[in-house]
Order: structure tokens, then C-alpha cells, then sequence
């Protein structure tokens, strides 16, 4: 055991985990956004539109999140139209190419999450909320997304941590994100027990965050159905 | 079309034998998961708080660390790990791990720790009276477990491994970083060698979609198989 190593690398570490958090907190707003249009789309009446958010998370569902980075990092780059857009500032950075995958990852499981937070809510609430003149958008935003939420916290809290060891693959792409560092000192040092336990430290610390403020949030707004 | 040309023109027999690859790393690591998983739902479930803990151990720290890690982890310490164990013996030279018995390992304990949460789930929703009965009517230990207990869990776990599955097709793809040659190794080189990311990343995705899509008809069949009477 390289006690000395530990306590060198953990500085280092701990500054790649700035990058997987904001790795992290963007992708997981953006694919908040995502999920909840999807979500709408899903329970759309029109069968092509429902058809299209259903294939949307199926494909993100079915495919390895690796296979999505890199067809948007490699992949993109070679259409040659995209290159004259303005498109192309933004994928050309690695950065923002595993955003972009990350989102739209995870936009994909939450979608799937709020569809099935939004058909359990019981009939009986609309109703009661339609009885009472409330116009269907005030529903919707009043009474429909916050039942929702409250649902989909447990599930979701899940989604947050596998997307949290889904930023690590941001590593295969050149960012250096606490896995890549955790990477880079590995194959310097050769000492991939010391580094495990550090780096995979940091990343179980964030899950007992992660963890407990969603148990939190779970108590506070607990709802009973 | 012509990249997929089975022969020397094409990619299409070399990424057919890359989807076989995946296919192995995928069961194999499955079998490694339900290894792990028979050695640490008991100890999940036992009411020693010591072996308790090594339990949540397991499953806390597989499940909380990306597998991106955990695969390091094996593919730079894993020969290093076997050689030390060899030194004792009182061997000496290097040795090194052939990449698929590192890859199938390091994914096998990531699937391992899914399926012991699995199958304590299944096992604690069990009727008591089940145990209990079994036990009453004095079945011996092979009966009481193999043709009372385990059908009864089964029942319950399939739909759940059915996604542990999905997770561990799908995390096969991260073995690429050890130079396995399975899919995404496979799209990896023909990529470079023909300039066209674009084409052969999306058919590893078409790749991974089928294979999801017929496991999942499978794995279906196997579950209204036992669901059967119920």
C-alpha cells in the first residue's frame, strides 16, 4: 500500500471531480427538459408522434451509452455539412459532445420515469380539478407535475447516480473528468489498487450524497396515494 | 454497403465475429454475476452482522462506482494481483491475463452485485409460511431449496435479471478500453482504417439494438414460462 501515492493523487482527483460535477449538473438539466417533453409527447392520442418518443427511448435505452458518445463525437464530425453551421463550435468540443450524449442518455430514462409517475396519477385528481373549472393548463402544471415529481423521486434518484458513473465515459473522449485523472495516474504509477480506493471513494461519497438528499426530499414531500 | 462485404473487401465478417464476442463476454459474465451473487445473497441476508456487512460492501461499492474504474482496476492490477498470488507458489515470471478473462471478470462482479440485489429481493418476498411449510413437512435440503424455494424465486427474479442482463450487454461495450475485440473494439478499427466514424458506430448501434431486442423476446418466453399458474 502506497499511502504516500494516496495522499498525493487526492488533490488531483479531486479537482477532475469539479468536471464530472458539472459534467453531471448540466447533463442532468438538460435531460430533465428532454425527459419531460418526451414524456408529453409519449401520452400524446396521435400513434406517429407516440411512435417517435416511443423509438426515441427506445434506441437510447437499448444502446450502450459508449456507442452514443462516440457516434457524436467521431460521428458527427464527418458530415460535411455540419462543419459550415454553426453547429459545428459546439462539436468540436469534446466537452459538449459528451453533454450532448449525456442528455440525451439520460433525457431517454427520464422520460420513461415520468411517463409512468404520470399514469399512475389517479383519474380522480384530474377529474376533481376539472370539475372545479380549473383550466387544463393550471392541471397540468399545478396538479399533474407536481403529483409526478413526488412519484418519480425514488426512481429518479436512481437515474441520478447511474448518470454519475455514466460521466466516466467522458474519459474515453479526452476530458479529463475524475476517471480519466483516476486513468492517467494508473498508468503512471502502475498502482491501480491505490488509485481505485481514492477515486472510487470520491465517486461513493457523491452516491451518499446523492443517496441521502433524495431520501430527504422523499420524506419531505412523502405522498401518500 | 460495401464496408459490411463479408472477406478481405469488407467489415461485415469481422464485426460478425466482434457480435459473437460480445454475445460470449455478455454470458460469461452473466454466469461470473450468479457466482457472485450465490456467494452474497446469503451473506446479504444473514443475520451475523459482520457477514452482513461484507455483503452491503459488495453491493455498495459495485453499484456506487463507474464501471469504467472497476474495469481499470482489473486491467492494470489484475495480472499484478495473479502474480503476487503466484510469487507465493514460488513462481516468478510475468503472467499475463488474456483480455477476456479480465474483461468477463470485471463485468461479472458489476453484474454480480445487480443480481444479488435481485435475488435477496425475490427471496425476501417469498411467503414465510413457504419456509416454514417446507420445513414442517420435512423435505430434506435439496427439495426444500432446488423444487420449493428456488422456482418460487425465480418466478419473481427473471423479470429483474432480464434488466441486469440488458445492463451487462450494454456494459460489454466499456471492455473495448482493454483491446477485447468485440463490437465496439471492432468498430473502433474499422473507424480508423476507413475514415467513416460515422457509418460503423451507428451499425454498432444497430448491432446492440438487435441484440437487445431479440434477448428481451427471449428473456420474455422465460418469464411467462415461469409465471405459469400465477
Amino acid at each position: 500500500m502506497d499511502i504516500e501515492l494516496m495522499i498525493n493523487s487526492f488533490p488531483k482527483l479531486l479537482n477532475a471531480t469539479l468536471i464530472t460535477l458539472k459534467l453531471l449538473s448540466v447533463s442532468l438539466i438538460l435531460g430533465l427538459l428532454i425527459g419531460l417533453g418526451f414524456a408529453i409527447l409519449r401520452m400524446n392520442n396521435n400513434k406517429l408522434i407516440n411512435k417517435f418518443a416511443y423509438g426515441y427511448s427506445y434506441i437510447f435505452r437499448g444502446t450502450p451509452l459508449l456507442v452514443q458518445i462516440f457516434i457524436i463525437y467521431f460521428g458527427l464530425g464527418q458530415i460535411e455539412y455540419l462543419r459550415t453551421t454553426f453547429l459545428w463550435v459546439v462539436l468540436k468540443e469534446p466537452y459538449w459532445c459528451a453533454i450532448i450524449a449525456f442528455s440525451l442518455n439520460t433525457g431517454a430514462y427520464t422520460s420513461e420515469i415520468l411517463r409512468s409517475a404520470f399514469q399512475t396519477i389517479k383519474p380522480g385528481y384530474l377529474e376533481a380539478g376539472k370539475s372545479l373549472g380549473i383550466p387544463s393548463k393550471i392541471i397540468f402544471t399545478k396538479i399533474q407535475i407536481p403529483i409526478a415529481i413526488k412519484q418519480s423521486l425514488p426512481a429518479y434518484g436512481n437515474e441520478i447516480i447511474l448518470m454519475l458513473k455514466g460521466t466516466s465515459l467522458a474519459s474515453t473522449v479526452t476530458l479529463m473528468d475524475l476517471t480519466g485523472v483516476a486513468k492517467y495516474i494508473i498508468s503512471t504509477t502502475f498502482k491501480p489498487v491505490e488509485v481505485f480506493i481514492v477515486a472510487g471513494g470520491i465517486y461513493l461519497f457523491m452516491t451518499f450524497i446523492i443517496h441521502n438528499v433524495i431520501k430527504y426530499l422523499e420524506k419531505k414531500y412523502g405522498f401518500q396515494t | 454497403m460495401e464496408l459490411l462485404y463479408f472477406g478481405d473487401k469488407g467489415w461485415g465478417d469481422e464485426l460478425f465475429f466482434a457480435t459473437l464476442m460480445t454475445i460470449a463476454v455478455s454470458i460469461t459474465a452473466m454466469i461470473i454475476g450468479f457466482i457472485f451473487a450465490a456467494l452474497f445473497t446469503p451473506l446479504k441476508l444473514s443475520n451475523n452482522k459482520f457477514l452482513n456487512s461484507i455483503g452491503n460492501a459488495y453491493t455498495t461499492v459495485i453499484r456506487g462506482v463507474p464501471e469504467l474504474l472497476v474495469i481499470y482496476l482489473f486491467f492494470f492490477g489484475g495480472s499484478g494481483a495473479i502474480m503476487f498470488v503466484a510469487s507465493i507458489f514460488g513462481y516468478n515470471d510475468y503472467i499475463e491475463i488474456n483480455a477476456f478473462l479480465t474483461g468477463s471478470f470485471s463485468i461479472g462482479i458489476i453484474s454480480g452485485a445487480y443480481s444479488t440485489e435481485v435475488f435477496r429481493g425475490a427471496l425476501q418476498s417469498i411467503d414465510k409460511g413457504q419456509f416454514e411449510a417446507a420445513k414442517v413437512l420435512g423435505f430434506n435440503k435439496y427439495i426444500y431449496f432446488f423444487k420449493i424455494i428456488l422456482p418460487q424465486m425465480l418466478r419473481l427474479a427473471i423479470p429483474n435479471l432480464s434488466n441486469v442482463w440488458q445492463i451487462t450487454l450494454k456494459d460489454t461495450s466499456l471492455i473495448s478500453v482493454t483491446g477485447l475485440v468485440e463490437i465496439m473494439r471492432q468498430s473502433y478499427i474499422a473507424a480508423g482504417s476507413t475514415r467513416d466514424p460515422l457509418f460503423f458506430y451507428s451499425f454498432a448501434a444497430v448491432l446492440y439494438l438487435m441484440l437487445t431486442f431479440l434477448s428481451m423476446q427471449l428473456l420474455n418466453r422465460l418469464e411467462t414460462k415461469y409465471s405459469k399458474g400465477y
